[in-house]
């Protein structure tokens, strides 16, 4: 037997009780686990750039191409600050699971309107530049073990070259870096003139204009605009309303936020409560035993260490469990929302966050026991007893 | 041989709200290293007080008690504490043993303060409950065991540490004249073969024709000292 063992069996004395606290412990970060990772989804939203962006894509079918002279006509509509456009490349690097998203892009206007992409300057100019050039995260060039200077082969499916040739090979002359954590960004990006001009087919045809705004605000209005613009051409537009929703998002996130840390609130203050009175109740019937082991000669200190640890410990059973089970349920829970609330993830942050608070909640409900156990005089506590 | 425990000049008031009760008055013992002495009076003239002024569970309010070179009287309480789980050994009338652990781990409890290895301490535990006659009671716990069963795993775990002095409180208080007689004989035996100092309270004079000194106090004087 160690000291832990000593305390693990404390535990032991009242097993219906004790399980019960661990139950209600369990519920609390059960329920912790899972506020936790839905209202993670929406802090990365908050994280996520481009709230001023809009996507304005063919309004029936996302194949079908826009040309690409509405350019200046969406750049004229009031609140626009800047555009620019990508496509759909398609074709296969190599191995058909090699997958990653390629963009013929402008390149200028596509890095000033994703600031979140960095990139040396002298490597944009390259990129502007070199007919054939292309750039890639950085992460995508580890993946495959790339190097600017490299000729990378992309096999065509959608986008055979004049003639009929499908193979299609660029010239890597920039990586990018992308702030924040956002691998959608993980994209290989072609220059957008090279690809119109050596395209079989298509061409003047862009797949989807991406919009800045010049507050984020108007965002809806200038969606309806661009969106009046098209309606009665032969490429009607959707002016997908992704930046509003995720604008409506972040103005409920701060208030999800708060319902969640309330509800959470008012979970632990019971619990605390609860289990705070069941160990002090649990403390009281024990005093005789305390009292023993200090005329074994276990200090004030030890004993009252003893009581602490043995609220730590039950706390941290309760969180592990409850944790353990939040995990298990999360993918169900992600599972069901997907289509709502994608990215629902019980993350180690989150993990650890909920075993620290379930420390600070033992040493909370520990430290008034622990501190009258401390101060326990044994002559006292034997006589009652005897 | 020579004086293990001596109290010089004891007193002990205890002072609940404004009055002060006083329990021990002025007094002087010494108790020889290897003695079996037993301690006999009325009840309320002070025998347990007494006995915790001795194990070093309280301060005396006048005099002191000196152990070996030790006076109790100089030392913090935690180093108290630490004396205690080094040169004491305690016995109950009602056993105090911790419900939730068994035999074993009972007797293992004051090893937790020893450097012993865990393998140490467990083979340690099983050898005192070997010599009070219980190793294969070894995994049960105490309301497994009978009241007899119970105070031989409490004195196992008296002196598993090996400590010089066994304190004993009215050991036999609750066990019938039979059991009393099998705790009266391990604790003779302690005292005879592993050379332990015991100091006994007691009410039954039967239990007290094991002690080699007996003692009387009353109204928390001492009154005589008659050596068996
Ligand atoms: N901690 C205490 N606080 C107040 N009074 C106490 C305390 N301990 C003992 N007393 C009082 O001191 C007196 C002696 O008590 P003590 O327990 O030493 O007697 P005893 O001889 O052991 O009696 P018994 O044979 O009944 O066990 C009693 O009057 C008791 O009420
Ligand atoms: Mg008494």
């Amino acid at each position: 037997m160690s000291r832990l063992g000593l305390m693990w069996s404390g535990l032991f004395r009242r097993r219906v009780r004790t399980c019960l606290t661990v139950f209600s412990i369990m519920i609390a970060f059960l329920l912790f686990g899972l506020l936790r990772s839905i209202a993670d989804v929406f802090s990365v939203g908050v994280d996520i750039a481009g709230a001023d962006r809009l996507m304005v894509a063919p309004k029936y079918s996302i194949i079908d191409p826009i040309p690409y002279r509405y350019i200046s006509e969406i750049r004229a509509v009031d609140g626009v600050e800047a555009v620019t456009h990508a496509n759909w490349f398609g074709g296969t690097y190599q191995d058909p699971r090699n997958f990653f998203p390629r963009y013929p892009v402008t390149p200028r206007e596509y890095f000033d309107l994703y600031p979140e992409l960095r990139m040396p300057a002298e490597q944009l100019d390259a990129f502007d530049n070199t007919r054939t050039g292309a750039v890639a995260s950085v992460a995508l060039a580890e993946k495959y073990g790339w190097a600017i200077g490299d000729k990378i082969p992309i096999e065509a499916d959608i986008w055979p070259k004049k003639g009929g040739d499908r193979l299609w090979v660029f010239d890597l002359v920039g990586l990018y870096s992308v702030a924040g954590n956002a691998s959608a960004q993980d994209v290989f990006l072609l220059n957008y003139a090279y690809f119109d001009e050596a395209r079989q087919f298509g061409e003047g045809e862009v797949g989807n204009f991406i919009v800045r705004v010049t507050d984020p605000n108007l965002a809806a209005e200038v969606s309806r605009a661009i969106d009046a613009l098209f309606e009665n051409s032969m490429a009607p537009t959707r002016t997908a309303t992704e930046a509003e929703m995720q604008r409506e998002m972040f103005n409920q996130a701060g208030r999800i936020g708060l319902v969640m840390t309330a509800i959470l609130g008012a979970v632990f203050f019971t619990i605390v409560l609860l289990t705070g009175n069941t160990i002090a109740q649990s403390l009281r019937e024990r005093i005789p035993e305390f009292a023993v082991l200090k005329t074994l000669g276990f200090t004030n200190g030890g004993v009252a260490s003893l009581v602490l640890g043995e609220a730590v410990l039950l706390c941290l059973v309760g969180g592990a469990l409850g944790l353990g089970v939040a995990a298990l349920l999360t993918p169900w829970v992600a599972g069901t929302v997907e289509n709502i609330l994608p990215g629902i993830e019980l993350g180690w942050t989150i993990v650890a966050t909920g075993l620290g608070v379930a420390m600070l909640l033992g040493l909370a409900i520990g430290v008034l026991p622990a501190l009258s156990a401390n101060r326990l005089q044994i002559v006292d506590a034997l006589r009652a007893r005897g | 041989m020579s004086a293990l425990v001596k109290l010089n000049g004891v007193s002990k008031s205890f002072i609940r709200g404004k009055e002060e009760l006083r329990v021990l008055t002025d007094i002087d013992l010494s108790i020889e290293e290897g003695d079996f002495f037993a301690l006999m009076g009325p009840s309320g003239s002070g025998k347990t007080t007494l006995l915790n002024l001795i194990g070093g569970l309280d301060t005396t309010t006048a005099g002191y008690v000196q152990v070996g070179d030790t006076r109790l009287d100089e030392l913090s309480s935690k180093a108290l504490a630490k004396w205690r789980s080094e040169h004491v050994g305690f016995v109950f009338q009602f056993y105090n043993l911790l419900p939730v652990l068994t035999a074993q781990r009972n007797v293992e409890l004051p090893l937790l303060l020893t450097k012993l290895s865990r393998s140490q301490r467990k083979s340690n535990a099983a050898t005192a409950l070997k010599v009070v006659g219980l190793e294969d009671r070894a995994d049960h716990r105490p309301g497994e065991l009978s009241g007899g069963q119970q105070q031989r795993v409490a004195i196992a775990r008296a002196f598993v540490a090996d400590p010089e002095i066994l304190v004993c409180d009215e050991p036999t208080g609750d066990l019938d004249r039979d059991t009393a007689d099998e705790i009266l004989g391990l604790l003779e035996l302690l005292n005879r073969d592993h050379g332990k100092t015991i100091i006994m309270v007691t009410h039954d004079p039967k239990a007290a024709d094991h002690a080699s000194h007996v003692l009387h106090l009353d109204k928390g004087r001492l009154v005589d000292q008659v050596s068996a």
